[in-house]
């Protein structure tokens, strides 16, 4: 479903390959993210989510979930075009090149700072776009790394208190796919008594079987679950459980306060470092001692190798060039709209993101997925959520 | 191993007793078949072993259960983990990861096994249960059968003492579910486990149970040996059927001793064989319509009979031509093709069923002959119309499509309300579906909800839904999952009537005790290439896979079903 090419499928059965580490995927993944949002050069947007398509491409494996790249693509998309939407509807005009002019609602006294309609200029649909597109650009790479690790795997590298939370994360995940695929019966089945499919009353009219069948299917799945085990606990005390909580949401909240602060170009960054690690040492302590409560053990977890380290660095690579680049020549990274300009190349952080390509080739293949015996009979593989043969 | 003491279980406080006074005692090593009419608390008794019920559905359960000495009152679900496993009806639905491997491991990581014990059972349960090659695929893209082995491998790597399992083949095809049970018959007797299990479909499991659980809807259980059990049960598969009509003694449960006591029957038998190609087959429309049973066809003053009677006359008069016809259809989702060139005919009053493995491409054919998929190549023909470009009122009444899970079309609340709507939505007389279903099914109440009835109940509704605009061509997919034998013993009433008053048939099904009972032809997909297309009897005949048990045993005479014979044996006297 996606744009990319589909890589063509191995032949013969059990064909090995090996999963990369989950977390590789998704520090190589932030690193172009981070990377696009320092920047607004379309330039380097485009060649960040080509970087990022051009691995999905290659190292995609053959799952319901690995579609999600094509799907953050088309919600970037929409993105773009409402960011574009709204600066005609409301943004304050920049730049002289005026294309159009709308006519102008007057607002009441107490909306002064709003504007409706008025000109529309070159520049401020430009800027608009840059923006949108850098939105755009972050949640490709968000897709890319939704596509490429699997929502099991990542599971199983979670630390062991968060387990539970993951758990819950993993099945709303899977429900997805599977909703879809009620929903298509549904519809099938109201076409079969000739009722309208589509427009209000056929959505009103799918709406109840497909939640009763969502929920017939979580109840199965949950007595599936606890017939097999799921949530046996060793015994703690309730006071232990109480300081680990708090270690937990004190460590996670400081955390997010020092990240931002880190991020944020604006506020000093030597403040936020100290908060940062002291909220990241908390929440690991927290965690480490939430998982003496658990019992599991891991099956087969992934290893750590050569190929995730390079994968992690290559996306922190991308990341390190884009604010290397900003130190050095600001003016590539946010090219001026007022007067407009081309956007120049900023060869730092192109070079930065290309070592991000670098995965494409480094990397294991996924585990090799061979023809599949079922094609559709069965009601739970439908053509949509299927894997793909 | 798991012993039930006097348990009483209601799901409301006060309300009706599922299980009543239920003492049951289980050994080692022994393969326990629960049988029971829709709704006597099969499910129910399955799911008290590991405490499902009643931690998870709640209800008021008294008595004991103990299972390897283990109170299930003391002890939930996950800490039974280790001694029961449970593979409960759609295993999809049960399945917590999305890789074969992983889903093996789920249960023993929750137990906390250390890693290296995990590696060495995975590997083993691979092999035990045929899925080494398998290992690295997404679950998604197995098949019903290998869905259904990767199921019981998930609770085996926890090394149960027992597993449960509620209708592990009604999902399959005979292929399939042979090797289903084939793996359940390992663990028995090589592993000495307990397995207790609940199957509508009696000719495929009778034979390896070592005891047989009877359950009434008054939920008391009789137990026994399958042969004594059978020789009381109301209901029983083909094999026992012939049993009990030829005096045999002991009772025969499986096909082999059955065919060492035919024998005799078979050389008597011998002399009124007919020539094969002469038996009339019971749905076609040579049948008189006194061999009916009398009670179900009440004067059709709603016409269902005469109306339908009389258009198939005026459509056979006018329009000779068939009411289903595809010619060389291609069909493929995606790059996987699912249909290839086939080509099928339905003349009007012929009931056709269509088989082959899951996956084959019957449910695709349906579905293009309902207009729902449109062939890439070929043409789709129904009455002359071109099913894809019907909509509404058009496609009911050329049409009626009876869909795997029944339940899908219907949105209602109430039956009285489905009925309604389907007089509105094919431009009906008020009141006309009601008294079709009346008919049809005469115990469902029309202020009941959907969802309360039974498998069989619901099964009536949709047909009487779908037949209610009388199309000419009514299609069925896998219309026998989960029913018992009374209620398939009316479709079978039903779709006879049908094909005497000129509907064409054409179902998918795995069934093949059905298939001997209604069809006339048999069309067989494989890939999605027909690769058999004939009457039923040389095509059943021809394979043991898609053989009924009377074929196998009365063989190298030509009868398919236990009415056969008896109508033979009548000749004979």
């Amino acid at each position: 479903m996606t744009t990319t090419a589909v890589r063509k499928p191995p032949t013969g059965v059990g064909v090995r390959g090996r999963w990369l580490h989950p977390v590789a995927w998704w520090l190589w993944a932030l690193g172009l993210a981070t990377a696009a949002s320092r920047t607004t050069n379309p330039a380097l947007l485009i060649l960040i989510v080509v970087v990022a398509g051009t691995v999905v491409a290659a190292r995609r494996p053959q799952a319901p979930w690995s579609r999600s790249f094509g799907v953050f693509l088309r919600l970037g998309l929409i993105i773009v075009a409402i960011r574009v939407v709204f600066q005609v509807v409301f943004g304050l005009p920049q730049g002289t090149t005026v294309l159009v002019t709308l006519p102008t609602v007057d607002l009441p006294d107490w909306l002064a700072g709003v504007r409706l309609g008025g000109s529309i200029t070159a520049e401020s649909l430009v800027f608009a776009l840059y923006d949108g597109l850098r939105l755009a650009t972050v949640l490709a790479c968000l897709g890319a790394a939704s596509s490429l690790a699997s929502p099991y795997r990542l599971l199983k590298a979670m630390p062991a208190a968060l387990y539970e939370v993951g758990v819950s994360v993993v099945v709303a995940l899977s429900f997805a796919p599977a909703l879809v695929t009620d929903l298509q019966r549904v519809r099938t089945a109201r076409r079969l008594r000739g009722r309208p499919t589509s427009g209000i009353r056929g959505l009103t009219g799918s709406a109840m079987p497909v939640f009763s069948g969502a929920l017939d299917r979580s109840i199965a799945l949950a007595a599936a679950m606890d017939s097999r085990g799921y949530g046996r606990m060793a015994d703690l005390s309730p006071r232990d459980r109480r300081i680990t909580a708090a270690l937990v949401l004190g460590g996670l909240l400081g955390t997010c306060l020092g990240l931002y602060v880190l991020l944020d170009g604006s506020i000093a960054a030597p403040a936020g470092l100290p908060v940062f690690l002291l909220g990241l040492a908390a929440a690991l302590l927290g965690l480490l001692r939430g998982g003496r409560r658990n019992t599991r053990t891991r099956y087969r977890p992934d290893p750590w190798r050569t190929p995730e380290w390079i994968t992690a660095a290559s996306g922190c690579a991308a990341a390190a060039a884009a604010v290397v680049q900003g130190i050095v020549d600001p003016s590539a990274l946010n090219p001026a709209v007022t007067p407009m300009t081309w956007p120049q190349v900023p060869i730092i952080a192109v070079v930065g993101t290309l070592i991000a390509l670098l995965p494409a080739w480094l990397t294991p293949e996924p585990p090799g997925i061979v023809r599949s015996g079922s094609a559709s009979d069965t009601s739970t593989t439908s053509p949509e959520t299927g894997v793909a043969v | 191993m798991i012993d039930f003491d006097d348990v009483t279980f209601r799901y409301q406080p006060g309300g009706q007793a599922v299980l009543d006074r239920v003492d049951l005692h289980l050994d080692e090593g022994e393969l326990c078949l629960v049988v029971g009419e829709t709704g006597s608390g099969k499910s129910t008794l399955l799911r008290a072993i590991n405490g499902l019920v009643p931690h998870f559905t709640g209800g008021e359960l008294s008595g004991r259960v103990t299972v390897a000495g283990r109170n299930t009152r003391d002890f939930p679900p996950r800490e039974l983990a280790d001694v029961v496993g449970v593979v409960l009806q759609d295993p999809m639905s049960g399945f917590v990861t999305d890789m074969v491997e992983d889903e093996l491991a789920y249960g023993m990581e929750s137990l906390g096994l250390p890693r290296d014990a995990m590696r060495k059972r995975v590997e083993e349960t691979l092999d035990l249960m045929g899925l080494a090659e398998l290992r690295n695929r997404p679950l998604l893209s197995l098949s019903g059968g290998q869905r259904q082995r990767v199921a019981i491998g998930s609770v085996l790597t926890a090394h149960p003492q027992v597993i449960v399992l509620d209708e592990p083949t009604s999902a399959l095809d005979p292929g399939a579910a042979e090797e289903v049970l084939a793996a359940l018959q390992r663990l028995v007797h090589d592993l000495g486990m307990t397995v207790v299990l609940a199957e509508h479909r009696l000719e495929r499991v009778v034979q390896y149970a070592d005891r047989v659980v009877v359950l009434e809807s008054s939920g008391t259980p009789d137990t026994g040996t399958p042969a004594a059990m059978m020789a009381l049960s109301p209901v029983a598969p083909p094999v026992v059927q012939l049993g009990r009509l030829a005096g045999w003694s002991p009772l025969p449960v499986s096909v082999r001793d059955a065919r060492r006591l035919a024998r005799n029957l078979r050389a008597d038998l011998a002399r009124v064989a007919p020539a094969p190609d002469s038996l009339a087959r019971p749905g076609a429309a040579a049948q008189p319509e006194s061999q009916l049973p009398p009670a179900a066809v009440p004067a059709p003053r709603t016409g269902l009979l005469r109306r339908r009677a009389s258009r198939a006359a005026t459509r056979a008069e006018t329009r000779p031509a068939p009411v289903l016809q595809c010619r060389r259809v291609t069909l493929s989702y995606g790059p996987v093709p699912a249909l290839v060139d086939a080509s099928l005919q339905l003349q009007a009053g012929s009931v056709v069923a269509l088989m082959g493995r899951n996956g084959a491409g019957k449910s695709t054919l349906l579905k293009a002959a309902v207009g729902l998929l449109k062939p890439v190549t070929g043409e789709v023909r129904v009455a002359g119309h071109d099913p894809a470009g019907l909509r509404g009122v058009d496609l009911l009444r050329q049409v009626g499509f009876v869909p795997q899970e029944p339940a899908d079309v219907l949105c209602e609340d109430s039956v009285r309300a489905e009925c309604r709507a389907a007089d509105t939505d094919s431009r009906l007389a008020a009141g006309t579906t009601a008294a079709l279903l009346a008919e049809i099914s005469p115990e469902v109440s029309l202020d009941a909800h959907p969802g309360d009835l039974s498998e069989g109940q619901r099964l009536s509704l949709v047909l009487a839904l779908m037949l209610a605009p009388a199309p000419p061509l009514l299609l069925l997919d896998e219309p026998t999952r989960g029913l018992d034998y009374g209620s398939k013993a009316r479709l079978v009433t039903v779709l006879r009537r049908l094909a005497h008053a000129g509907t064409a048939v054409l179902m998918a099904t795995h069934d093949v005790e059905l298939v001997a009972e209604v069809a006339d032809r048999v069309v067989i997909l494989a890939d999605g290439e027909v690769v058999a297309d004939g009457p039923t009897r040389e095509i059943v005949t021809a394979s043991p896979i898609f053989a009924p048990q009377v074929a196998k045993i009365m063989a190298p005479e030509p009868w398919l079903t236990v009415d056969d014979v008896a109508a033979a044996m009548a000749v004979a006297q």
